[in-house]
């Protein structure tokens, strides 16, 4: 544990986002280099080209030419999908899902890591050693008491007993994020402010916040992120077609031996294309949470 | 002025108010936790020693459980397909994502756009992604079909998920397509952290590059490499998604892991204890392996 600990301390003051771009000492001699990450971009993106192709084509169109271009762009499918898949219900769903997740888990985490930084917390290395802990428990560990208790207390089936959930997993994570965060801030800011008579919840809103949001936001979007795409929790908490997140659409939409798949490539398209969007604006925050997500487990 | 002569009775009022404060703040993480992970945990391990079906009363029955999972061949043959999944992923996507990051490292132009790109199937939710694919595998419409069409008729007629010698593979190969780009850009950041001039001074010695990444980018980010090889074995063990989406441990068996196992024992079959116990048992999985991580690290002295 300890190890995952000091690197996340360690690592910290380095600060997310100022990475520096390293010097242009590195010639860029060799073509083999650009050779080979162009067949690796190719093997990430062309099955997604071929994604998007097959949701504009016809299903025989698919079947006579499955990697070609359509003869026409058929983008009616979007509109069958939408409503065959039922992708509207799933889409208001998950973003319901993935927004309370993210906005939960920030203040949650937000609060949790304030009290480990600034306040007088006892032992703060317990909590802290519980965090890694718990986010290192696997979902398996827990999950069929968790669905016996959630039945016992009316929240299975909810789309707010999932999202209590994904608080609870997403959390741990996020905590130790911010707090990395904080850790940055000087604490003089403070001390100044409580000098002049604030108090804690005006030290946290009007003097700490403003200096670690992107930490916040990129907690934020990690935890979003992941309760948009998660699978195992959504199919077991949820039954009601009504409550289905676009995940549980789709995988019961391309279910069955032989799904049409162009109409199943345009649900899935639907699916992916706001997290497409986002992720190509905020890529650098993305990316960054990611990072440190994959150094502190 | 007040700041330098501050009377001890008052600094003691606040640090009480303080310690209050501090429990209200950490509170909700607390509560969701312990609802969520800590209490229905614990309640695994009690139901992983009862036979339990998941609704009603649960009889002790100590390790009786326990003592039928490893009798259990279905349990012995998922155990062997995550050590399987293991070797796969600590080999594959970890070589791709080191050749990625290092020729990454090594460019000056593009860098950014191909990250972007490389990251791209990372954000994609997996459902999507076994869709993109079982379409692309697919005997019927896919890449084999249309091979064919091309005049090579290699693929013809395999059925990559249909096909209990090759599915568990395939399955693997689709999960990696998803996962190795995210190891590039955790290699790339790690990479990014070397010194420069370690590599002018092998420079100097008139280093090859394979030499530079072999005896610079590889020992410099050893904590990144064996901290992912360490969540990589974690991960193996625990994968559930894109088995369950695309094969459901079928056909016959040929893809089941642990956690499909144990998704049917829970609710199709209504073995709830028995499920638990192989819950616990990856629980101990994961435990061990971190602290065998740990025992590296102290008692060898490994730095990772």
């Amino acid at each position: 544990m300890t190890a995952v600990l000091d690197r996340t301390h360690g690592r910290r003051p380095a600060a997310p986002g100022r990475r520096r771009r390293r010097g242009s000492r590195r010639t860029a001699r060799s073509p083999i280099a650009y050779l080979i990450l162009s067949i690796l971009a190719l093997y990430a993106v062309g099955p997604m080209l071929v994604f998007v192709l097959a949701s504009l084509k016809t299903p025989s169109e698919i079947s006579e030419n499955p990697l070609g271009l359509p003869g026409e762009f058929r983008w009616e499918n979007f509109t069958t999908a939408w409503v065959e898949a039922n992708m509207g219900a799933g889409l208001m769903n998950s973003a319901v899902i993935a927004i309370s997740t993210a906005a939960g888990v920030c203040l949650i985490a937000g609060c949790a890591a304030y009290a480990l930084t600034r306040l007088n917390l006892p032992k703060p290395g317990v909590f802290i050693l519980y965090l890694l802990v718990a986010t290192s428990l696997p979902i398996q560990l827990f999950l069929v008491p968790l669905l016996s208790l959630w039945t016992k207390i009316g929240l299975y089936d909810s789309r707010f007993g999932l999202i209590i959930i994904y608080w609870a997993i997403y959390s741990p994570f996020a905590t130790l994020l911010i707090r990395s965060f904080l850790l940055a801030v000087p604490k003089e800011y403070e001390a100044a402010a409580r000098i002049d008579g604030a108090g804690e919840i005006t030290v946290f809103t009007r003097i700490v916040f403003p200096l670690i949001w992107p930490g916040v936001l990129t907690a934020g979007l990690v935890a979003g992120l992941q309760a948009y795409n998660e699978f195992l929790l959504a199919v077991t908490f949820i039954q009601d077609s009504a409550n289905l997140p676009a995940s549980i659409s789709l995988y019961s939409f391309q279910q069955g031996f032989s799904p049409n798949w162009a109409l199943v490539s345009a649900a899935g398209l639907i699916m992916v294309l706001p997290v497409l969007a986002l992720f190509i604006v905020l890529q650098r925050r993305f990316v960054e949470g990611y990072t440190s997500s994959g150094m502190a487990g | 002025m007040s700041t330098t002569t501050a009377p001890p009775p008052a600094r003691r009022r606040h640090a009480a108010r303080g310690r209050l404060t501090a429990w209200l703040f950490i509170a909700p993480l607390l509560i969701v936790n312990v609802l969520v992970i800590a209490g229905p945990g614990l309640m695994s391990v009690y139901y992983s020693f009862t036979d339990w079906d998941g609704l009603d009363q649960a009889d002790f029955i100590w390790f009786s459980n326990y003592a039928e999972l490893f009798g259990d061949p279905d349990f012995r043959r998922a155990l062997l397909h995550n050590l399987l999944w293991t070797a796969f992923f600590l080999i594959v996507p970890m070589s791709m994502g080191l050749l990625g990051a290092f020729l990454l490292s090594r460019i000056r132009r593009g860098q950014l756009a191909f990250r972007v790109l490389f990251f791209i199937p990372y954000v994609i939710a997996t459902v999507v992604s076994a869709t993109i694919w079982r379409q692309i595998l697919s005997p019927t419409s896919g890449v084999g079909p249309a091979l064919s069409d091309l005049g090579i008729p290699l693929l013809d007629d395999v059925n990559f998920l249909g096909d209990g010698d090759i599915a568990l593979g395939a399955v693997a190969f689709i999960n990696n397509w998803q996962w190795w780009g995210f190891l590039v850009v955790i290699f790339l950041a790690a990479m990014q952290g070397i010194e420069p001039s370690l590599y002018e001074a092998a420079r100097m010695d008139g280093a090859s590059t394979w030499r530079e990444f072999w005896h610079i980018t590889l020992p410099s980010i050893r904590p990144t490499f064996m901290f992912l090889s360490l969540m990589t074995v974690i991960w193996s063990f625990l994968v559930f998604d894109y088995v369950y989406i695309l094969t459901q441990g079928g056909p016959a068996g040929s893809t089941d892991v642990l956690s499909t196992v144990m998704y049917r024992a829970a609710f199709e079959e209504q073995q709830a204890g028995y499920a638990s116990a192989i819950g616990v048992i990856l629980a101990l999985i994961s435990a061990t392996t971190v602290c065998g991580y740990l025992y590296l690290r102290r008692r060898l002295r490994w730095d990772i």
